[in-house]
């Protein structure tokens, strides 16, 4: 979906946004450097944000390179993602005493930020999408994720640069920016000018921007814009080919190739921790020595553990092979039978931070050529 | 695709806290089967249906999903049978009336006794499996016209491990249920059949074309039932299994309980045959 | 003793569904009306095995004898099965003890000359064979799941 694009605004006019997310409340998290990689963290202005540089990506590599040009949002994906802001790597569901003749009084987890994300890639958002889905669909919706999401400010970004593990194209969430947003950017940037188009994309967003100085957009700023997008489409470092993907995985369970990913698949769970849809989660229940209080917390866990599936008192997935398997056939296949979408939305990071370069597009070519072979 | 959770008002806009719910009524069934009676401390109970299963909560220690196993016409104590096999279990066993413990439920999808209504059935319940299947057999015997030829079939490791011995002997006095129990070894005492349970199926009575079968137990007598079953003649999509995974959060959100795309908190845990079957044949996953 | 001729018995029995009449008859010739009260013994183990039963009524417990244990029950063949098969091979002597469990009406059929008749008429041989094969197969499968200990916690 190409944005409509509404105005254009330049470095200033950013700025000006940024100011004002703050002074209305918003914790403004965006793009930053830290620790060799771009990663979200609290940014008060521009000048925050990684000016100049982009990464550099394949599989099991991630290094930063510095631009030829000054773009803020020229690169592609970090190590961390919006999931942690949204699904907190821990947090406290609730906290129990103990009053009087055994019973317990019962008080929530605290009260929750007003964030703005402000660079959320096209992958990202749509990452976020299927977040939503999870956490907020059909099903039981988890009231701790909807607090926090309902307060989220979005401000998405067109992807100008993807990188070499990206393959939003193949799964369609990108590189433009799909729905959700409250405004979307895309970085104009040459040697003449460093703009950005802008698009509203609800009444929250209008409101924010109703102060910020900007000109309506030209002709030439809308195809500039589309340029950007055919450019990042042309430069996709992988492709997966989604026909019948489903049924593709659903008929190999038994296929060798397990094997094969399993002599080098080392079940660090890497690749759930980076990945922006992976949502599984361990329940904890602690109380103090004294028997008195005691609190459940939610922690991210990962399918790659050996004790994270369990029948009876056995575990289910003792081999890596399987728990390869369970993984990757979730992202590209249950998924879309549980929330109606794929679980993968093509960001590229599971092949980057994998410490042997495990490629998740590769393992399902070869899966799919020697079926056909 | 996902079906809406049809949970109690309460629970689905607090769905991880549970409530107080005091022990009434403790039985010691087997040396490591306890039978509790539970009451809201607070309010109305939710009323579970065969099938469904609670979340129960041993203060700071951790909860556990329980198959519900009492009578779903008789008012009162919520009863759940548990088998003492790790640390939040041990606790519940443990615990006596006045013991206050939290609850989070029902969860789950039932066993559809109503649909079984005008058909002969087949009640297949291997170990701690017939407690999942005890408030089925309650059900069917109050209404038993409603139903064509009815065959219970039990089995367990040995006789100490027969769950509910004085209702199978009550069961087993009826004219109208054919109640046969097996166990895989036995001393020297005991009169009855030992073997397998799925060798009571073939001397079993029922119309193979339209019978349907609920099936518990142990995953691989499950898979061995089934199949026995599907060889006597019974459609796939007749034959109804309940399954366990470990769970934490029983609303379909923690992903531990997933069996290839089903939920077993939400999707299940009752299954068709049809819809799982070829599940179970997979290793691992 | 029955007063209903053996060929009548056997040709009731499961084990000898559609089996030519003359094949009965000839198998007839080998056998004899048993009766067993509760709790009496059909073989024990390490006796000469001689005889294969076509249970007609009741169950026998097949049963070892554990050290400590006591006599510990493997299996319960009841009526329209068969037990004992340590007679089909060399060295033709009980593993476990039969016992009945309740009244035994069963049909004797001797080994000895079984086999004979057998060897002498491979057609029939091969029958009864599969025949016995088949059970032999459940009783093994069934005998793997147990030993599998489906039960533990």
């Amino acid at each position: 979906m190409v944005p409509r694009s509404r105005v254009v605004i330049d470095r200033g006019g950013l700025q000006a946004l940024i100011a004002t997310l703050r002074s209305a409340g918003y914790r403004v998290i965006g793009p930053t450097l830290r620790a060799g990689a771009i990663v979200p963290g609290e940014v008060a202005a521009i000048d925050d944000l990684p000016a100049g540089w982009t990464d550099e990506q394949q599989g099991g590599q991630y290094r930063l390179r510095r631009r030829d040009d000054d773009a803020l949002f020229g690169y592609a994906a970090g190590p961390q993602s919006w999931k942690q802001f949204l699904f907190p790597p821990r947090s406290l569901l609730w906290r129990a005493s103990r009053i009087d003749h055994g019973e317990v009084a019962t008080e929530a987890g605290g009260p929750v930020d007003a964030l703005a994300f402000l660079g959320v890639k096209s992958c990202e958002l749509a990452a976020i999408r299927v977040q939503d889905r999870v956490f907020a669909g059909d099903g039981v919706v988890d009231p701790g994720y909807r607090g926090r999401r309902e307060k989220v400010f979005i401000v998405a970004v067109t992807c100008g640069s993807p990188g070499g593990t990206c393959f939003c194209a193949s799964m369609g969430t990108g590189p433009a920016v799909g729905p959700g947003f409250d405004l979307a950017l895309t970085e104009l940037i040459d040697g003449n000018r460093h703009e950005f188009s802008l698009d509203v994309g609800t009444d929250r967003g209008e409101e924010i921007i109703g102060s910020i100085p900007s000109r309506p957009i030209e002709p030439e700023d809308e195809a500039a814009a589309h340029r950007v997008v055919e450019g990042a489409t042309a430069r996709m470092g992988r492709t997966l080919e989604v026909g019948g993907i489903k049924e593709l995985l659903y008929r190999n369970y038994r296929h060798p190739r397990w094997d094969d990913v399993a002599g080098r698949c080392l079940a660090c769970g890497n690749c759930t921790l980076v990945c922006p849809t992976c949502f599984c989660h361990a329940v904890e229940d602690a109380s103090d020595l004294a028997g008195q209080t005691a609190e459940r917390w939610r922690s991210w866990d990962s399918c790659f553990s050996l004790d994270f599936a369990r029948v009876g008192t056995g575990r289910v997935r003792t081999s890596t092979r399987s728990r390869y398997r369970q993984w990757l056939t979730h992202k590209l296949a249950t998924w879309i039978d549980q929330f109606g979408t794929s679980g993968c939305v093509g960001c590229g990071r599971c092949i980057t931070w994998c410490p042997v370069g495990i490629d998740i597009t590769e393992e399902v070519r070869s899966i799919r050529r020697t079926e056909e072979a | 695709m996902t079906v809406p959770a049809e949970l109690p008002e309460a629970l689905l806009s607090e769905p991880m806290v549970p409530r107080e719910y005091r022990v009434v009524s403790r039985r010691r069934e087997t040396h490591d089967v306890v039978t509790l009676g539970l009451e809201p401390l607070h309010g109305p109970g939710s009323p579970v249906r065969p099938g469904q299963f609670n979340m129960i909560y041993a203060f700071g220690i951790g909860e556990v999903p329980v198959s519900a196993s009492g009578d779903p016409a008789a008012a009162g104590p919520i009863v759940h049978s548990i088998r003492a096999a790790g640390l939040v279990t041990r606790a519940l066993c443990d615990s006596h009336p006045g013991t206050v413990v939290g609850l989070r439920g029902p969860f789950g999808t039932d066993w559809g006794v109503d649909t079984a209504v005008g058909h002969d059935l087949v009640i297949v319940g291997g170990g701690i499996g017939l407690a999942p299947l005890r408030p089925v057999i309650y059900s069917v015997l109050a209404n038993r016209e409603r139903y064509g030829r009815v065959s219970v079939l039990i089995g367990a490791r040995s006789p100490a491990d027969l769950l509910y011995t004085s209702e199978l002997q009550s069961w087993r006095s009826r004219f109208d249920v054919d109640v046969r129990v097996t166990v895989d070894v036995a001393g020297g005492t005991w009169r009855g059949p030992v073997g397998i349970v799925t060798e009571l199926i073939p001397r079993a009575l029922f119309d193979p074309a339209s019978a349907i079968a609920f099936v518990c137990g142990p995953e691989i007598m499950i898979r061995f039932a089934a199949r026995s079953l599907v060889d006597h003649g019974l459609d796939p999509a007749n034959i109804r299994v309940s399954l366990e995974r470990n769970m934490k959060c029983a609303i379909g959100l923690c992903g531990h309980c997933q069996l290839g795309s089903e939920f077993v908190c939400r999707d299940g845990p009752v299954f068709t045959y049809a819809r799982v079957g070829r599940l179970l044949a997979i290793q691992e996953v | 003793m029955g007063i209903e001729p053996l060929e009548v018995l056997l040709r009731d029995h499961p084990f000898f569904r559609d089996l030519d009449e003359s094949d009965i008859q000839f198998i007839a010739g080998c056998g004899r009306n048993v009766v067993f009260e509760p709790g009496a013994y059909l073989f024990r183990e390490g006796e000469e095995a001689d005889q294969l039963f076509i249970l007609r009524h009741g169950r026998v417990a097949l049963e070892i004898m554990v050290p400590g244990r006591g006599p510990v029950v493997i299996d319960t063949p009841e009526e329209g099965e068969v037990i004992g098969f340590s007679w089909l091979f060399a060295p033709y002597r009980w593993r476990f003890d039969g016992r009945a469990l309740e009244k035994v009406r069963a049909v004797a059929l001797d080994g000895v000359c079984l086999r004979g008749k057998c060897e002498d008429d491979p057609k029939l041989g091969y029958e009864l064979m599969k025949r016995f094969a088949s059970i032999l197969v459940r009783r093994l499968q069934s005998a793997r799941l147990r030993v599998i200990d489906i039960y533990r916690p």
